[in-house]
């Protein structure tokens, strides 16, 4: 090894917030959450299924479907490229995870999203793992929890991506009118079709603190308008104060305020 | 009368120019030769232009200044029409125009995205971007569709959603989610007619229907091609690719099982001949709404799921 004395890598993260560096262990028991400022990671979908469920113990569903290439869309690579790359780094599953099990005893599915698959974007997988999730629930009559990470739609799938938003919010309309609850969890980032569909829907639309939530990005709005936005635009607590969002929940509170949601509906 | 638009159809352009000309002043029957010269040239300057015809052609045809827009239509293809305002909530968004008319006599509600013609109405309008206001006034006009047993015809023609902070503020993402949802459990009939540009979310938010026809030239698309030039190529000069790569023509779309049926266009587009394209369109809706008459309101939300739980391309393995 040519530096044996550096620490092993993953060992220690620097907090994009307060900027301190922190041990990533002492991160990771944290839930991720910054131990000096609160400041709260992204999570990947394994972990927020752990965190969700009842003894981290669930199943994943779907995880068969995959994303094919319809527009054979090339861009500084072929995207049949990238969907290899990333399932490759990622293991199956898109972006998107789809997992059944108890959340404080409630039979329930829970759809979260997977950042670091192509920025959370959703294309035909993520629609049709979702469309299949609403589809279990309406069977059997389980309430439905998304967990929404994502840039938006999938550029690389065109208007099938585009349509996914379509798909997913008529089967919520189905879940609503049998009296099944569906309850949208935001994290940071939420932005362009995700949150113009599903993560808007909820019965109850819960945030993270401090999330980016919005439908056009934050950049695109400073372009159009041509002024720098002023200090928490978009963001979650700024989402409640004008009435999108029911609640802000640290995440350490986030699966006793779920079980409470689910307590009164199901 | 034409006014130079896009190098690709300036030759066209001139033809017409002059052809009108010579319309107005023709007074012998030499002049009337003249004339049928020009009309002929003018036919096939169009035939050889539009037998190469790019995506970014057509994403320029889609945007055509001189393009019938959705007061056109209504104009056009009914009669009879009272225009409704406002969301009864924030505002009146006059990018979306929302109302009642008469189709064959028939009462329909009809919605569609509006851009205007003058400088002054292009920026009243806000070049056809809604705000959530928009959104909600339509979802509203819907609605009382529902509650009256009317069909509901939309016309799609805009850039997009508008990505502005009062818009964000006033959730412009919840607006379009609700009517995704909404349209998905509406018991009447809707067809949904892209006639100019439907770009993104801001054109979905009219586009959940039992029918969906597209005019020849118009386009359909996740994101403008300048929008994913910018982030894919950090360019937005490279445009002209994007359109290409984002297979957002009438064609791509019927292919991608995206839209039923593509209305025909006269030679060189719509702009070129809007009587005959609202006689093509009438014809379609026509047809349409009388196929969808005949469903029960349970058969309709039932198909109209069916419809879009199909779109999109996944394989398992
Ligand atoms: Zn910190």
């Amino acid at each position: 090894m040519a530096n044996a004395v550096s620490v092993p890598p993953g060992m220690w993260v620097k907090c994009e917030s307060c900027k301190e560096i922190l041990y990533y262990k002492e991160v990771q028991d944290n839930l991720e959450v910054c131990p000096r400022c609160s400041h709260h990671f992204r999570m990947s979908a394994e972990s927020r299924l752990s965190l969700l469920f009842d003894g981290a113990s669930y199943r994943l569903l779907f995880q068969k479907v995959r994303s094919t290439d319809p527009l054979k869309f090339v861009d500084t690579k072929p995207y049949t490229e990238r969907l290899r790359a990333y399932t490759a780094k990622n293991g199956p599953g898109d972006a998107l995870l789809v997992a059944r099990g108890a959340i404080g005893g409630h039979q329930a599915v829970v759809a979260a999203m997977q950042y670091r698959f192509m920025g959370g974007s959703m294309g035909s997988a993520v629609g049709e793992k979702m469309a299949r999730a609403i589809e279990r629930c309406l069977v059997r009559k389980t309430p439905l929890i998304s967990v929404a990470c994502s840039g938006g739609a999938r550029m690389q799938e065109g208007v099938l991506s585009l349509m996914q938003m379509a798909k997913i919010s008529a089967g919520l309309a189905r879940l609503r009118d049998r009296g099944i609850p569906f309850i949208s969890v935001l994290t940071d980032p939420t932005t362009g079709g995700v949150t113009a569909s599903f993560a808007m829907l909820g019965d109850v639309n819960i945030a993270e603190p401090n999330a980016l939530i919005g439908f056009a990005g934050p950049r695109v709005i400073e372009q159009t308008i041509r002024q720098t936005l002023p200090e928490g635009f978009q963001r979650s607590e700024f989402l409640v104060e004008h009435g999108m969002l029911d609640l802000v929940v640290p995440r350490h509170e986030l699966k006793p305020t779920l079980v409470r949601c689910l307590n009164y509906f199901h | 009368m034409a006014a130079p638009t896009y190098p690709f159809m300036a030759s066209i352009e001139e033809l017409r120019t002059k052809l009108a000309t010579l319309e107005a002043s023709r007074a012998t029957p030499a002049d009337d030769t003249e004339v049928e010269a020009v009309r002929s040239a003018l036919e096939r300057e169009i035939e050889r232009v539009f037998a190469g015809l790019t995506p970014w052609q057509r994403c320029q045809l889609a945007r055509h200044p001189e393009r019938p827009y959705t007061l056109d239509y209504i104009g056009g293809l009914m009669g009879e029409f009272t225009e409704l305002h406002g969301d009864r909530l924030f505002g009146d968004d006059p990018a979306i125009v929302a109302g009642f008319a008469l189709f064959d006599g028939e009462p329909v509600a009809v919605i569609g995205h509006q851009k205007g013609r003058t400088t002054a109405e292009k920026v009243r309008r806000n070049f056809g971007m809604p705000r959530p206001e928009g959104y909600r006034k339509a979802l509203r006009v819907m609605k009382m569709a529902a509650r009256f047993r009317r069909p509901v015809i939309t016309f799609i023609d805009t850039p997009g959603a508008y990505p502005g902070l009062d818009a964000e503020e006033r959730g412009q993402a919840e607006a379009i989610a609700r009517n995704l949802e909404e349209m998905a459990r509406l018991p009447v009939p809707i067809v949904v007619i892209v006639s100019g540009e439907g770009g993104s979310g801001g054109a979905l938010a009219l586009g959940v229907g039992d029918r969906i026809v597209m005019l020849e030239y118009a386009i359909y698309s996740v994101i403008s091609p300048e929008g994913c030039a910018a982030i894919l190529w950090k360019d937005q000069a490279r445009a002209e690719e994007a359109a290409a790569a984002l297979r957002l023509t009438a064609p791509d779309l019927l292919e991608l099982g995206v839209v039923d049926e593509i209305v025909p266009e006269p030679p060189g587009g719509a702009q070129m001949n809007p009587p005959a394209v609202y006689a093509s369109v009438a014809t379609v809706l026509r047809r349409h709404l009388r196929e969808l008459k005949r469903c029960k309101p349970e058969a309709l939300t039932r198909r109209r799921y069916d419809k879009f739980r199909r779109m999109g391309r996944v394989v398992e393995r």
